[in-house]
């Protein structure tokens, strides 16, 4: 068997270097890769483009690398929950490429797939339209949009084996799997690392054959951005 | 009197169909959720990957791996499913749900809407608005008819950046029902109670079409 498992965040992204292109997963707080993120702080790699759905909260997930000037360009649907984030976008020191949520999960996925490009109608009409090209299909008019790709993707799962194999728990998902696709090298950091043959093949989300790397993290805050409960 | 919030929401839930899969968006459409009358059978699903979203959890019960598009806590159901974020927009650009109640700054009278930005001020990004209103079938928006500032949030064309174009069927504010007519205007269908014809027209700044007598909205 190929031999994926690594000790620990730090030596799974130790390679990791400047300049790097990476996907993380998550949405909002809700399955991003808490031990690569702390890891990719403490190595002080620099540079950063991050493909990531949201980007953390100030004192937490991307939030933190923001924070440190680790991130140079992050591409997103959704920021709005991060005010180091928002002082960097408007002073110029952070640049940052807005997609339509569907259409970034379907670059993503099309980046795994190789797929390079596609049609969809999100932003049709919009600036998000601008310089692309449009075309009817049926009577509606589609963008053609590109692949996304990148050197490293990090996903988080609940349970992974040492062959790679990764399932998913809630909402927790996300964009993970598509990510887990799309990376030249991808890391997943999991809850709990089991041995090859405990996880039901039917149950996998994602095949072994995406994952390069992968470990069992600690220490999981899984922090919660609106604690809603019953209203008694 | 002008509608609060809960009016808007119970009003925007009696456009709801039975059998039905519906994305309600963040704030006055998340509420829609609380006033669909029990023998209506809805799905609701949230994009972040959820179909059958459940009520807010007991504080035991609270699981930071199940949240809401609005990043809240949730619950799933009998007969709920989870999924990827590329499959939960395969279920909207596909086609597949029903129904998205949004809010909005501004709409205008040929049904585009703008919701995701204010040069300058606001870049928070469009999130999955922009692929909601591009697919989906019925789009029924729910906002207050003017700006905390007092202009009209109902306009012959947006000044603010657009999220879609001719996407709007319906709005529900706190003033009025309209729909928004395919070749174009706001038709007053129904006034909030005790709100007069004269204040929808002065509250509209795009093309109203009033024909007849305009009812109250009815209310439980």
């Amino acid at each position: 068997m190929i031999n994926k498992v690594v000790n620990n965040a730090d030596e799974a992204i130790a390679d990791i270097p400047d300049n790097a292109t990476l996907m993380l997963g998550g949405f909002g707080l809700c399955g991003i890769p808490e031990n690569c993120i702390a890891a990719l702080v403490k190595k002080g790699v620099k540079g950063l483009t991050c493909i990531s759905n949201n980007a953390g909260v100030d004192d937490f997930g991307i939030g933190l690398m923001l924070k440190t000037r680790q991130v140079k360009k992050m591409i997103s649907s959704y920021v709005g929950e991060n005010a180091e984030f928002e002082r960097q976008l408007l002073s110029g020191e952070l640049e940052v490429d807005l997609i339509p949520q569907g259409t970034l999960a379907e670059r993503i996925r099309a980046g795994g797939a190789g797929i390079p490009a596609f049609y969809t109608p999100a932003g049709f009409g919009t600036e998000v339209a601008e310089g692309k090209e449009v075309r009817e299909f049926n009577g509606k008019m589609y963008l053609l949009e590109s692949w996304l790709q990148a050197d490293f993707a990090i996903v988080k799962a609940w349970k992974g084996d040492k062959a790679g194999n990764l399932i998913f728990k809630g909402t927790a998902r996300n964009f993970n799997p598509m990510m887990a696709t799309a990376g030249k090298i991808t890391i997943a950091e999991v809850e709990e690392l089991v041995e090859v043959g405990e996880l039901d093949p039917n149950h996998i989300h994602t095949p072994g054959i995406f994952v390069q790397r992968i470990f069992q993290g600690v220490n999981y805050e899984k922090r919660i951005e609106q604690r809603t409960t019953k209203i008694k | 009197m002008p509608l609060d919030k809960i009016g808007i929401a119970k009003r925007i839930a009696q456009e709801v169909q039975d059998g039905t899969y519906i994305n309600l968006g963040i704030g006055i459409p998340t509420l829609v959720a609380n006033f669909i009358p029990e023998h209506i059978n809805v799905v609701l699903q949230s994009e972040n990957g959820l179909l059958g979203i459940g009520p807010f959890p007991e504080e035991e019960e609270v699981d930071a791996d199940l949240i809401n598009a609005g990043k809240q806590t949730v619950t799933t159901l009998p007969g709920s499913s989870l999924f990827s974020s590329a499959e939960s927009f395969a279920m909207i650009r596909g086609g597949h749900v029903d129904l998205t109640i949004l809010g909005a700054m501004e709409v205008s009278e040929n049904g585009d809407i703008a919701n995701w930005k204010i040069p300058g001020k606001m870049v928070k990004g469009m999130g999955g608005a922009m692929d909601l209103v591009a697919s989906a079938e019925n789009i029924i928006v729910a906002m207050q008819h003017r700006s905390r500032s007092g202009e009209s949030k109902l306009l012959k064309e947006c000044t603010l950046p657009i999220t879609g174009i001719r996407c709007v069927k319906k709005i529900v504010t706190d003033l009025a029902v309209l729909d928004v007519l395919p070749e174009g205007g706001f038709k007053l269908l129904e006034r909030a109670p005790g709100v007069s014809v004269e204040e929808i027209k002065e509250a509209t700044s795009g093309r109203l079409i009033i024909e007849g007598e305009i009812p109250e909205m009815k209310l439980n």
